[in-house]
């Protein structure tokens, strides 16, 4: 009798336990899946055309998405320039004055919040505010939309990088007789600056497969994109509008640019974990 | 995370009664900056009010339980999205809440060291690849494997039920579910995680000091401990879950129908606005998408906020233990 019940509990424990391990087993598998099929009908499609040529017309096969990465690094180039200077000024506030404060509190929530708003919301945002005045889709809204999105993540990350920076430091330059803001910008934002950095390329990773957001502000190209001002072309719009058309070579380039969006992602989170990594070494 | 102090700053301020002004220019200066997030979340708020006045006025609630969809006849109802984003999202958690769980517990109290933080670091990857590339893997592999495998397997094995008849199309209902499964698992998995390892370890001790297996110390100790956390993580993944919009508009075959049957296409909030937003012709018909974004931007809001607040909750608990 409790000998029974002895061996079901231990067959229990040995059956949970087993579960959890395929559930890893199964989450990993589905990671290796994606990029193992991404790669295999990326590397077969990539060639020298990708990266030099135009679209082609619609029914002519060839031709590449020179515009659309060009398009991708304007839009990153504008994003950045809201994104980073908001979300870093914010951070910084968060960890230095804002650590037990109600307002302190607040923003913190509100990050969070903003950062769990979809990002298609933030498409009609910047649609609203900027296309609507603008009578046309541009860059400029692209790069808009990006660049809220990016805020929250900066925010959070340059509070969290700078938080590390043990207190001792801080009043260790007080003591030496340094004012505030010179303690701040001096001593612990260089301590952090590292970590700091590397937040803001995983959060611009993150926004540079954004393709919601930037189907009514930035819009597509088929040329080049003239300036800030006119529409562009961008990675995943072009996956995007690719995959779901009925052209053969189409879903070709689309893998193909499917594959360059996952190694820019990719890429960014191996070199900031490198990053990260040597900093705790040292 | 844990070890936040009182700055020293406020230290400082306090033995020092005249702060220099430089001091006091640089904390308006960013304090400034950091309040504008508030005052971003207030302009969304705003614009999108503004910007869908001419549908509010014309069908005020009954908007949200209209079934019909018409854009020639200008006649808009979201009940159609609204059933199926929730349908969707929650098929999705019934399968990653599970799974993702699984993954939690096997990091957080099987693995060793060496193993869990690689394999963390692979959970998370998952969650960085772009949803447009979900999708493009929804539409080559798994619309194809649904229709020929999954679908006839169970319309056979369950089929007398109405979840599961009617012609395998392959886009529908559950594609959207399954992919959007795969997306939000790594938000479970990682919140999970770090929550379950802020149990404190004499939970678990005096468990197994009472003679409890690996797994019962898990059921019993752990885990209700963890409650809240858990709780939070799951309406995490559900805000997520709830906004995506590449790869469910990639796969769910965007037709505006109240479909039972998991087989069948529907439509989401998120995808129709990804679809006929550059489509729309008139004021009216571009304002009722913007209304949809709003309703999509109130509901993600009230489930964040939720979430926040469950998983702060873990950590200022553990934190006023310790």
């Amino acid at each position: 009798m409790t000998r029974g019940l002895l061996i079901r509990r231990r067959i229990s424990n040995v059956l949970m336990l087993s579960l959890t391990g395929v559930c890893t087993a199964l989450v990993l598998g589905v990671l290796f899946f994606i990029l193992g099929y991404i790669t295999y009908h990326g590397i077969s499609a990539l060639d020298w055309d990708f990266f030099t040529q135009l679209p082609k017309p619609v029914g002519e096969s060839g031709g590449g998405m020179a515009n659309a990465i060009v398009g991708t690094v304007k839009l990153l180039a504008l994003a950045s320039l809201i994104g980073v200077p908001i979300g870093f000024l914010g951070g910084v506030y968060l960890s230095e004055y804002g650590r037990k404060t109600t307002a302190g509190f607040l923003i913190r929530y509100a990050a969070d919040i903003l950062n769990g708003i979809p990002s298609i919301v933030m498409g009609i945002f910047a649609y609203t505010i900027v296309v609507l005045p603008m009578g046309h889709f541009s860059t400029v809204a692209g790069g808009v939309a990006l660049g809220i999105m990016m805020i929250p993540i900066a925010v959070r990350s340059t509070e969290e990088f700078l938080k590390l920076v043990p207190d001792s430091i801080r009043e260790a330059a007080l003591a030496l007789g340094l004012t505030e803001w010179k303690v701040v910008s001096f001593v612990v934002i260089p301590t952090a600056f590292r970590g700091i950095v590397t937040g803001i390329m995983l959060d611009l990773a993150r926004v540079s497969g954004e393709t919601a957001p930037l189907l009514f502000t930035a819009f597509s190209n088929r040329f080049w994109s003239r300036g800030w001002l006119e529409p562009t072309a961008s990675l995943p719009v072009m996956i995007y509008t690719y995959a779901v058309a009925p052209y053969d070579d189409w879903h070709r380039q689309a893998w193909a640019a499917g594959m360059v969006l996952l190694l820019l992602v990719l890429g960014a989170n191996l070199l900031s974990r490198l990053i990260l990594r040597r900093q705790l070494k040292g | 995370m844990v070890r936040s102090s009182i700055s020293p700053f406020r230290f400082a301020a306090f033995h020092r009664p005249g702060v220099s002004p430089a001091d006091r220019f640089f904390r308006a200066t960013v304090f400034t900056v950091a309040m504008s997030v508030l005052l971003i979340m207030g302009v969304i708020a705003f614009e999108l009010v503004r910007n869908s006045r001419l549908p509010i006025a014309k069908f005020g609630w009954g908007f949200l339980w209209g079934t019909t969809w018409d854009p020639v006849a200008e006649r808009f109802g979201a009940l159609p999205f609204l059933y199926g984003t929730l349908v969707s999202s929650a098929l999705a958690l019934l399968i990653a809440v599970p799974v993702g769980l699984g993954v939690a517990i096997f990091l957080s109290e099987l693995a060793p060291r060496w193993l869990s933080d690689p394999v963390t670091f692979l959970v998370e990857l998952l969650a960085a690849i772009p949803s447009v590339i979900y999708g493009l893997v929804g539409i080559f592999v798994l619309v194809p494997l649904i229709r020929n495998s999954l679908e006839p397997l169970l319309s056979a094995a369950l089929g007398f039920l109405p979840f599961f008849q009617g012609a395998p199309y392959g886009v529908g209902m559950l594609t959207a579910g399954l992919l959007l499964a795969m997306m939000v698992v790594p938000f479970v998995v990682s919140v999970s995680r770090e929550i379950l390892m802020a149990v404190p370890h004499s939970q678990r001790e005096a468990v197994l000091s009472l003679g409890a297996t690996q797994w019962e110390m898990v059921r019993i100790a752990v885990l209700p401990y963890a409650r809240s956390g858990i709780m939070g993580s799951i309406f995490l993944a559900l805000a997520r879950a709830l906004g995506e919009t590449m790869a469910v508009t990639m796969v769910i075959g965007n037709r505006p129908e109240i479909r039972l049957s998991l087989f069948e296409p529907g439509y989401t909030m998120a995808a129709v606005i990804a679809n006929e937003f550059t489509e729309a012709t008139s004021d009216l018909y571009v304002q009722t998408l913007v209304e949809i974004g709003l309703v999509l931007f109130a509901v993600t809001i009230l489930v964040n906020a939720l979430a926040r607040l469950l998983i702060y909750n873990v950590f200022t608990k553990v934190e006023v233990r310790e």
